[in-house]
């Protein structure tokens, strides 16, 4: 079929067309369409990802019974295990089970560690957010202006500095800038713990001093990053003719590209930081070996050697979880932004 | 050719990956040690001209250890790529050619795709059939599908709108060949340059998964394994992480800027400068 | 004194030189035109006054304002230009911020100049100055038509009150009666105000209209300046009597096969695109094409006219076969089809002639390739055979075989507009579409593009369907008129007693909204 879509400009909305029709209501109300649709793409996205998932994991050979009861079990104790794990249901039966029982909180028991799967988690996560949250805002607070001011100096040294370094911070694994940090911070001037953490509980200041060193080490890259597209966006913008229009008005050059430049530029780094953030938590998982934080990751890296698959099951489905919800309000928050995004349809 | 070879940034990073490259590839014919060889007795040797690098802590010859790494980790990113693109473009490219339902799950096929960073992929493959290279390669190009599937789609879309395309469709191409013959030419550069970079974050991406151990498995080895192995020693000899994390620094870096050198050069934008001024 | 003197301006784009030695001279309160095609250096003049040029442009010469040179300083240069000077862009699509109202937009220019009263009263005022209601002032800008921005940019350009309009093809981008009400209002603002236009424009008719003194600008110089009733009736200079010729369309008469029986008939043909919704619940349709019946005789040119948006491109997609129609069908010969389900068979007797020059090539396949692709519906056709139609259709539209083997970029606009006919006659098709087949072309070229259609009819025995929003080029070539609004055909007639006598409303806006000609 030969693809010919409508005249938008025409069709989206008519002078005083659809909206006058609608009144006050009508953008609100569009707003609340829009998120509702969103938020039914998300629960039919984990729905296939917990799928795909239960049904990879089903696929291994193995059977956990035997597993927990070793190879010296007899038989019948193992299928009495098995009874009472629920391991003879049908595969669809366990996998409504496991579904339902996530959504009222039930996560399954590690049948290694003893515990409910979603208090291990959850214990976990008390280090893995605040870190990838420190990173994040770690990595805006520092990229940010930095791409702005380079875009406003383009071509002269500051650009060029701030490039080179952004430049050599986006070629820097996260783990190895860590060792790095470890060996200045922590070994030469003996300022920050070298690893390690001391739950918050037990004495936040000692937490949160544990996490410094990290978040840098996350922060560096994706701060080089956000850098680089804010630089470029600011850059793109610049040409726009509103800006011609803006100066034409009577501001100037700089005072244009601040007033209406700026957010019109931010729209593709909006984008771009939802995917950070998503793959920041995924990044922890490899920073957290550096400074021998008790992440997620290490939770998983126990759970695979030891062929918990309920563990593993479970800690993913949460990775999953964080990096589509972050997707959903990294939409929402760009529909909120660009009133044209509200207006258009699908996809 | 010659009007690409005039940007400096893209000779220099070009000539710079492909001097990693041959080392690499070097490596796989001739290092100087076997890097299976364990010499307790030689460990932590400085630098020298036995051991040009020095050895590190099984007393294994950095310098063959790093020629091989090298070469690991262009194969796993090259690879992933060749995954991303073989399977990312045409899907992406039938997208915008056939549109409707098509275009639609296309869409939400990249949109789930994207919820499975190459971390949660490769513990998924490691628990189902432990760790190893193939993991690393495997996980990274499923990342790279739906990068590269986006990234042709969009630029088809553009190309598709244009008149030359309607010209096909009335000369009697079917969509295949309409995005074989119009599409694929013209979205091919943003292609290549998407290529670096996710060349550039495989190889990072490869680095990582090898060191929390989802990833290469000894006696082979990789840049991110062998950060691995020093993890434990790096405070005391902080040189064993130096090297190989420096190597990947560097050959970052010299994709990197031979892509942006390529985005320069073939960016339309910036040829034309910026085109209503001048109307 | 001049309100403004530009004496010996150039602007250097490293050892380009894209104006050279342009002077002139506007007095307070008179409207001055600039003439010029793509590439003239009449927009780079304009930005060079309001100091605005692009980076890397170096600028020579002087441009006063009440005597006083440019300030040197940025900021006091782009204060001085909001208080003094207006600017309207081309460009209404990109030319306002997406992200905010229009209110807002309208309110800075006003704050930036301060003292000038307060917003919550200058607004509304403004708004009903330019003809647009409060609420478009509370809409962003795409919710607003072509039009409507357009005239939101002027009452942003009047925000400060200043003694200097400088509009830069201000119309070329909408449609024939928006473009007459903007120019209308430009016009009844700038007597209001007692203010001075420096008007910037490829169409002779617009300057015509809108201002007394014109300049020709070509390739950078002023060729010719002087009253604009003088240079329009007595152009002095060659390259202005050609603009002039061109610009009233003058096709020969030629001996043409007399019409015949009916080639093409369409048949109740409607286009319905779905639009918004979700899943369950869907938005009203957009209705492109609402019931349409004509027919075609052999060797006929008809004309289908209408404003933006009227349906008549997707109508011309439909029986191109490009689009498929939701209801109705088209019967060619003895076949009925629905659009894209045109046979094969049936496609090489068909073809259609795009817009725009530039996008109908790929630039990656060479001339040959693009032209002879239509050929692939005649696969009985020997290799040699091709060869020589490709010869044949390329030396028809008066260009060398020897550009088979180039890329389009090596051309310009009007040589590739040729090839494009070229491409749509290789398959010698009985039905010729024409979708604005010159609109996209400067000036000059127009009227050889329209000669060489009117040669190839009477040589071939051609089929034409032109689909157009230009009355001057239909009455010039066609021999029936159709005029389309809202999807539907409302009127028909010979362009003579169309043009004399219009019926229906929008024929009569549209007559109305013609510009005189010039001369």
């Amino acid at each position: 079929m030969a693809q010919f879509r409508p005249p938008t400009e025409q069709a989206s909305l008519p002078p005083g067309g659809r909206e006058s029709g609608w009144g006050w209501f009508g953008p609100n109300l569009r707003m609340i369409l829009f998120t509702l649709r969103r938020l039914l793409g998300f629960a039919v996205t984990l729905l296939v990802a917990a799928l795909v998932i239960f049904w990879l994991l089903d696929l291994l050979p193995g059977d956990p019974a035997q597993f927990i009861l070793g190879i010296n079990a007899t038989p019948e104790s193992v299928a009495r295990l098995r009874g009472q794990m629920g391991l003879d249901a049908p595969a669809h039966e366990r996998f409504i089970g496991w579904v339902l029982g996530m959504l009222q909180g039930d996560f399954g028991t590690s049948y290694t560690q003893r515990a409910p799967v979603a208090e291990l988690i959850w214990g976990r996560l008390g280090v893995t957010l605040p870190l990838s949250i420190f990173a994040m805002v770690i990595s805006m607070a520092v990229g940010l202006p930095l791409g702005i001011l380079a875009a406003r100096r383009r071509g002269k040294a500051l650009d060029t500095i701030i490039m080179v370094t952004a430049q050599t911070g986006v070629a820097m694994p996260n783990f190895w800038f860590g060792m790095l940090l470890t060996l200045l911070f922590a070994v030469t001037l003996r300022w920050l713990p070298p690893g390690g953490f001391t739950p918050w509980d037990e004495d936040g200041g000692a937490a949160f001093r544990g996490l410094i060193l990290p978040s840098l080490a996350l922060a560096l890259p994706q701060a080089s990053i956000l850098a680089r597209v804010m630089r470029t966006a600011l850059v793109d913008v610049t040409g726009q003719d509103y800006i011609r229009t803006a100066r034409a008005k009577g501001l100037t050059m700089g005072e244009a590209v601040w007033r209406h430049g700026v957010r019109n530029a931010l729209l593709p780094v909006l984008t771009i930081l939802g995917l950070q953030f998503a793959y920041l938590v995924a990044g922890t998982i490899i920073v957290e070996n550096v400074f021998y934080l008790p992440g997620l990751g290490r939770l998983i890296y126990t759970a695979i050697s030891e062929r918990d698959l309920i563990l593993v099951r479970g800690a993913t489905i949460i990775l999953i979880v964080t990096v589509t919800a972050t997707m959903l309000l990294t939409d929402i928050a760009y529909a909120l932004v660009d009133p044209r995004l509200r207006e258009r349809s699908i996809p | 050719m010659r009007r690409l070879l005039s940007h400096p940034s893209l000779v220099i990073g070009l000539a710079a990956t492909v001097i990693f490259l041959v080392i690499g590839l070097l490596s796989l014919v001739w290092t100087p040690y076997p890097i299976e060889q364990i010499d307790i007795g030689r460990r932590f040797l400085e630098p020298s001209a036995q051991h040009w690098l020095g050895t590190d802590n099984l007393g294994r010859d950095l310098a063959s250890l790093v020629m091989s790494g090298i070469w690991t980790s262009f194969l796993v990113a090259t690879v992933a790529v060749a995954i991303g693109v073989g399977v990312g473009v045409p899907l992406g490219l039938a997208a915008a050619a056939w549109g409707g339902a098509v275009e639609w799950l296309v869409l939400r096929l990249t949109d789930f795709v994207f919820a499975f960073p190459a971390v949660i992929v490769a513990i998924l493959i490691t628990t189902l059939i432990g760790p190893g290279a193939v993991n690393a390669i495997v996980a990274i190009g499923i990342f790279n599908i739906p990068v590269f599937a986006r990234v042709a789609r969009g630029g088809a879309l553009s190309i598709a709108t244009l008149d030359f395309v309607a010209a096909g469709r009335l000369a009697g191409l079917g969509n295949a060949m309409i995005a074989y013959r119009h599409l694929l030419p013209n979205v091919m550069s943003l292609i290549i340059v998407q290529g670096t970079t996710q060349m550039s974050l495989g190889i990072l991406a490869e680095a990582g998964l090898s060191y929390i151990g989802l990833g290469t498995q000894p006696p082979a080895t990789s840049l991110g394994l062998m950060l691995d192995e020093a993890q434990g020693v790096f405070l005391i000899h902080p040189w064993l992480t130096l090297v190989p994390g420096l190597s990947i620094v560097l050959i970052v870096i010299a994709i990197n800027i031979a892509g942006d050198g390529l985005r320069d050069a073939i960016d339309p934008r910036l040829r034309q400068g910026n085109p209503n001024v001048l109307a | 004194m001049s309100l403004l003197d530009v004496s010996g301006l150039s602007v250097r784009f490293g050892n380009t030189e894209a104006v050279s030695d342009v002077s002139f001279t506007l007095q307070r309160g008179e409207r001055f035109g600039i003439i010029g095609e793509s590439g003239s250096g009449k927009t780079l003049t304009a930005l060079a006054v309001t100091g605005l040029l692009p980076d890397g442009a170096a600028m020579g010469g002087a441009i006063t304002l009440d005597g006083a040179p440019q300030p040197q300083q940025e900021r006091a240069m782009a204060r001085l230009r909001g208080k003094r000077i207006g600017m309207v862009f081309q460009e209404p699509m990109t030319a306002l911020n997406p992200l905010m109202r229009v209110t807002d937009q309208i309110e800075e220019a006003i704050r930036l100049n301060e003292a000038r009263g307060a917003p919550e009263i200058e607004v509304p005022n403004l708004l009903h100055e330019v003809g647009l209601e409060q609420r478009h002032g509370d809409r962003f800008p795409h919710q607003l038509s072509g039009g409507q921005r357009q005239r939101v940019m002027i009452a942003m350009a009047l925000a400060g009150r200043p003694d200097i309009l400088i509009a830069d093809e201000p119309t070329s981008a909408l449609d024939l009666i928006t473009q007459r009400k903007v120019l209308d209002l430009i016009a009844a603002i700038c007597a209001q105000r007692h203010m001075a236009l420096l008007f910037i424009s490829h169409d002779l008719k617009a300057v015509g209209a809108l201002c007394t003194r014109v300049a020709v600008m070509h390739r950078g110089k002023l060729v010719e300046t002087g009253l604009a009733t003088s240079v329009f009736s007595a152009p002095k200079q060659p390259y202005t009597q050609k603009l002039v010729a061109a610009s009233r369309f003058d096709v020969l008469p030629l001996s043409r096969p007399p019409i015949g029986d009916t080639l093409l008939e369409v048949d109740g043909i409607t286009r319905d695109y779905r639009q918004g919704g979700m899943l369950f619940w869907a938005d009203k349709p957009l209705r492109a094409v609402d019931n349409v019946h004509f027919s075609i005789a052999r060797s006929e040119c008809l004309a289908l006219v209408g404003p933006s948006g009227c349906g008549k491109t997707t109508l011309a997609k439909i029986i191109a076969g490009l689009d498929r129609a939701t209801s109705g069908a088209v019967r060619l010969g003895g076949t009925t089809y629905h659009g894209s389900d045109l046979p094969k068979s049936l496609r090489r007797d068909m073809s259609l002639v795009f817009q725009d020059p530039f996008g109908s090539f790929n630039p990656r396949l060479t001339i040959a390739d693009s032209v002879g692709e239509p050929l692939r519906l005649e696969p009985e056709l020997s290799s040699e055979t091709k060869r020589a139609r490709l010869v044949e259709a390329v030396e028809a539209v008066g260009l060398d075989a020897g550009m088979l083997t180039r890329y389009p970029h090596e051309f310009s606009g009007g040589q590739r507009q040729r090839l494009a006919i070229a491409r749509a006659l290789v398959t010698r098709p009985k039905l010729v579409v024409l979708d604005e087949p010159v609109s996209a072309l400067d000036v000059s070229v127009r009227g050889e593009v329209l000669s060489l259609l009117a040669r190839l009819q009477a040589d071939f025995g051609l089929t034409y369907l032109i689909i157009s929003h230009d009355l001057d080029m239909v009455r010039a070539i066609a021999d029936r008129v159709l005029v389309m609004e809202a999807g539907r055909i409302v009127e028909e007639g010979k362009p003579g007693d169309i043009f004399a006598r219009p019926q229906h409303r929008l024929t009569r806006d549209l007559v109305a909204a013609r510009l005189p000609e010039v001369g």
